[in-house]
């Protein structure tokens, strides 16, 4: 290399690095994004099985029930329409968790049509409901007061 | 009364910041009245300090005695509170947090005004110009739409207590720390422009930025992990990092910061870099700013966010947009001003450092995608969210490149070296990471981003001392111990991560008290499960005997707590630490009634080998910053000592001079300045 050249090539070299950063970068997120899915959305337009997605709804009421082992439930989810989904998660349940109340659900559909969810996210308070809940019906008297706290 | 001193305090502070940019920013001008009015800029910035410091002052008082007259504290405070949550809950809220954000710049703007003293007269003044006008910006903010000092027309009865997820002494400590930082890296912005617009990007010019780079460096460090450890204790979800928003917008700051932390040391040092560190620090402090912009504007959904107030997010888009707009203007016309430093071979220090500054640039544009995709196709209506998936192998592309290099760097020589002179350690580190790499594959099937992450950190561990090889210990500058440390720190902390990855345990049950779980060479006993409370909360709270190896048990009590004003439940994880990792247990729900009839609980517990490791490893790096700014400052004020010494002998000498001529003592009397 030309000792004249240097600072370019070390600037053309910087900008292909962060080029190439970019790139994989959009690829990436063009792959492993985690969608979020309604459950009409899921019914009709099923993402693939296995595939990290979320799932956001109404907890049905009377749908929550605990398995023998005290620590997976099932529980199904609804939208704004009739389809519903079901869901089983084993774990600590969220604090706020119940019937009636939004949830997302992070995980992945089953080859039988069952949602596995890895991670529950509920209300964190009374205040506060899942940004991606908010287009929910049940759920608009509450977003006059969705500018409250969410924590840090 | 207290909060209207508070009040007067912030808009006097902000007249002064208009006062310090002007008179900063005549001074400029060569010629004319300018220079009569330079000499306001270093008063107006100390004493903006005082009365920013004596605003946030008087917010903590009002916090402190629960003045429920002052709306923030009523909206944010409860008389029933215990004290230091009073004191903390300052800056649990949007406007505290932004007062103290302020008081910050301010104290850390005076702090520079009155010590800095080694610049040109002009480029300091062009810094302090700067450093009002990214003030001015805040106070507006502040002033106009986040005012903390607002009165309630009828004081309130009761506060309406605060989250108590921030009940918490993590909140005491980490976003002040995190603040410190950000504004740390405003003064190394305020610096570069100011030697950008006088042309001045010389080693001097580093040799100032560099103490203000590390200390905002230090901070950023201690704050990311103290958040990490919080969020690892207090949401019981047994993670130390979940690529949340607000944690990324305290990660890219870091990342631009380490990166310009590296290539001004080039600058002090080797007179390179000068142009990449000038773009570094507008890199950096944009950061800040958009780390800020992110948290405070409620653009993010995420356990951070605080409040959705589009005029405040509409506002701070505008002063990032004004400072990140005028900064990229300023060194378009600079830039080619700038000479080209000293040159170097691809082979050497300065080649390695330039390598992963670009790793570590990529790094960050890859973080910073991932955090603003999800924003960008909301605007489309489609909803995502970017997790683990995407960050940890995007990451590591560029991170195992950057660790293996600066496993290297370090034993190159300055401008030029050959490779073959330090075959040896290479062969060495090499080996090392190679029998890691075979070892830990023998022993079990664990994923390979936490295999490489182990290879590597016991490479870099090695690598990280053997500058110190051959060396006399005691005669090892004190900053070459810095690098050593915080080097060592960034292996120890690499360890315990991939450790995490690799090698954790975790066991979910529901146990009825008296049953028994076994969770590797644990075993976990439930003893009882009994209702408990506390000033703000009652809980229910279980007793736990865990042993290992038949070894005497040790009683962990996780609490599931239920607070009221506001009505919030928290889950309170119990920590056991022994030296080789962590034992995180969790209680959940009730679980029903068990086959033998008797109440179960849900039980979480998880063994996490060496996961302490990753926050020791954050203390080291942020020790090896401190004691690099300790050996700076004492070479520094050593130079000073023998200028002054110089000085001192060279006035004798023309004194004697003089005296020999005839001439009064004292030599030429100097120029007066007008």
């Amino acid at each position: 290399m030309k000792a004249k050249h240097q600072r370019l090539t070390l600037v053309v070299l910087a900008l292909l690095a962060i080029i190439a950063a970019g790139l994989i970068a959009v690829w990436a997120l063009r792959n492993q994004a985690n969608y979020f899915y309604l459950p009409e959305q899921m019914a009709s337009q099923p993402p693939q099985v296995g595939q990290a997605v979320r799932l956001g709804g109404m907890v049905q009421s009377g749908s929550l029930e605990t398995e023998a082992d005290g620590v997976t439930v099932r529980f199904v989810v609804t939208g704004n329409e009739a389809s519903t989904i079901p869901v089983r998660y084993s774990g600590i349940l969220p604090d706020l968790f119940v019937e009636g109340s939004g949830v997302v659900a992070e995980g992945s559909l089953q080859a039988d049509g069952t949602f596995l969810a890895t991670n529950l996210l509920a209300k964190h308070d009374e205040n506060y409901v899942p940004k991606e809940l908010e287009g929910l019906e049940a759920h608009e008297a509450k977003d006059v007061i969705t500018d409250t706290v969410a924590g840090v | 009364m207290i909060a209207e001193i508070g009040h007067a305090a912030l808009w006097l502070a902000a007249a002064l910041a208009v006062l310090q940019m002007a008179s900063g920013a005549l001074a400029l001008r060569q010629s004319g009245e300018g220079g009569n009015f330079a000499v306001y800029a270093r008063p107006a910035a100390v004493v903006q300090a005082f009365l920013a410091i004596i605003a946030f002052a008087s917010l903590l008082y009002s916090f402190a005695i629960t003045d429920l007259s002052v709306k923030l504290v009523a909206t944010n405070s409860h008389s029933m509170k215990p004290f230091i949550y009073k004191l903390t809950g300052t800056w649990g809220n949007h406007e505290g947090s932004m007062l103290l954000w302020v008081a910050v710049l301010a104290a850390s703007g005076g702090l520079l005004a009155f010590a800095e003293r080694r610049l040109p007269e002009r480029t300091m003044s062009a810094t302090l110009a700067v450093q009002g006008f990214v003030a001015i910006g805040f106070y507006v903010f502040l002033l106009l739409s986040s005012n903390p000092f607002e009165r309630l027309p009828v004081p309130a009865v009761e506060g309406i207590g605060l989250n108590p997820l921030l009940q918490d002494i993590g909140l005491a400590v980490h976003p002040p720390t995190l603040y410190v930082g950000y504004v740390g890296l405003s003064v190394a912005f305020s610096l570069a422009m100011g030697a950008l617009i006088t042309r001045q990007v010389n080693p001097n010019f580093a040799k100032v930025m560099r103490p203000w780079v590390l200390g905002a460096w230090v901070f950023l460090t201690l704050g990311i992990t103290a958040g990490s450890y919080w969020a690892y204790y207090e949401l019981g979800w047994g993670g130390w990092w979940f690529w949340d928003p607000v944690e990324n917008a305290s990660l890219m700051p870091w990342l631009a910061a380490t990166a310009l932390l590296h290539s001004v040391s080039v600058l002090a040092a080797r007179d390179a870099l000068r142009t990449w560190t000038i773009m570094l620090g507008v890199v950096a402090f944009s950061m800040s700013m958009l780390g800020t912009f992110l948290v405070r504007s409620g653009v993010l959904t995420s356990v951070h966010a605080f409040a959705v107030d589009p005029e405040r997010g509409t506002l701070l888009l505008a002063l990032l947009g004004l400072y990140i707009g005028g900064s990229l203007v300023i060194f378009a016309m600079r830039a080619s001003s700038i000479a080209e430093g000293t040159r170097f071979t691809a082979t050497s220090r300065e080649g390695a450092l330039v390598f992963n500054n670009v790793m570590l640039s990529a790094i960050l544009a890859i973080v910073l995608l991932g955090t603003l995709y999800p924003l960008l196709t909301e605007a489309f209506d489609v909803r995502v969210s970017v997790g683990p998936p995407y960050y940890n192998p995007a990451g590591a592309i560029f991170a195992i490149p950057m660790f293996m290099v600066m496993a290297v760097g370090p034993l190159l020589r300055w401008k030029d070296d050959s490779p073959a002179r330090i075959q040896p350690q290479l062969a060495i580190l090499g080996s090392i990471a190679l029998l890691i790499i075979a070892l830990v594959v023998v022993l079990g099937d664990y994923p390979l981003l936490p295999i490489l992450g182990l290879a590597l950190a016991g490479a870099l561990g090695v690598a990280a001392l053997l500058p110190l090889k051959g060396r006399k210990l005691s005669r090892v500058p004190v900053a070459t111990w810095g690098m050593v440390l915080a080097h060592f720190g960034v292996a120890v902390s690499l360890f315990g991560m991939a450790s995490e990855g690799a090698f954790s345990q975790e066991r979910l049950a529901a146990v009825a008290p008296g049953g028994v779980e076994q969770l590797g060479d644990w075993q976990i006993e439930l003893t009882s499960v009994d209702p408990v409370s506390g000033p703000n909360w009652t809980a229910i709270e279980a007793q736990i005997a865990v042993s290992r190896a038949g070894a005497e048990p040790t009683i962990l009590s996780p609490q599931a707590r239920n607070f009221w004003a506001p009505a919030q439940a928290t889950s309170e994880s119990a920590l056991l630490t022994t030296w080789d990792g962590q034992l995180y247990a969790v209680i959940g729900d009730a679980a029903g009634v068990g086959p033998d009839g008797q109440q179960r609980w849900q039980l979480r517990v998880w063994w996490k080998p060496f996961v302490t490791f990753i926050w020791y490893g954050g203390l080291l790096i942020a020790l090896g910053g401190v004691v690099s700014i300790a050996g700076r400052v004492r070479v520094d004020l050593k130079q000073r000592k023998a200028a002054r010494i110089r000085g001192e002998r060279r006035e004798d000498e023309a004194a004697l001079a003089g005296e020999a001529r005839g001439e009064p003592s004292g030599g030429p009397l100097p120029q007066p300045a007008e």
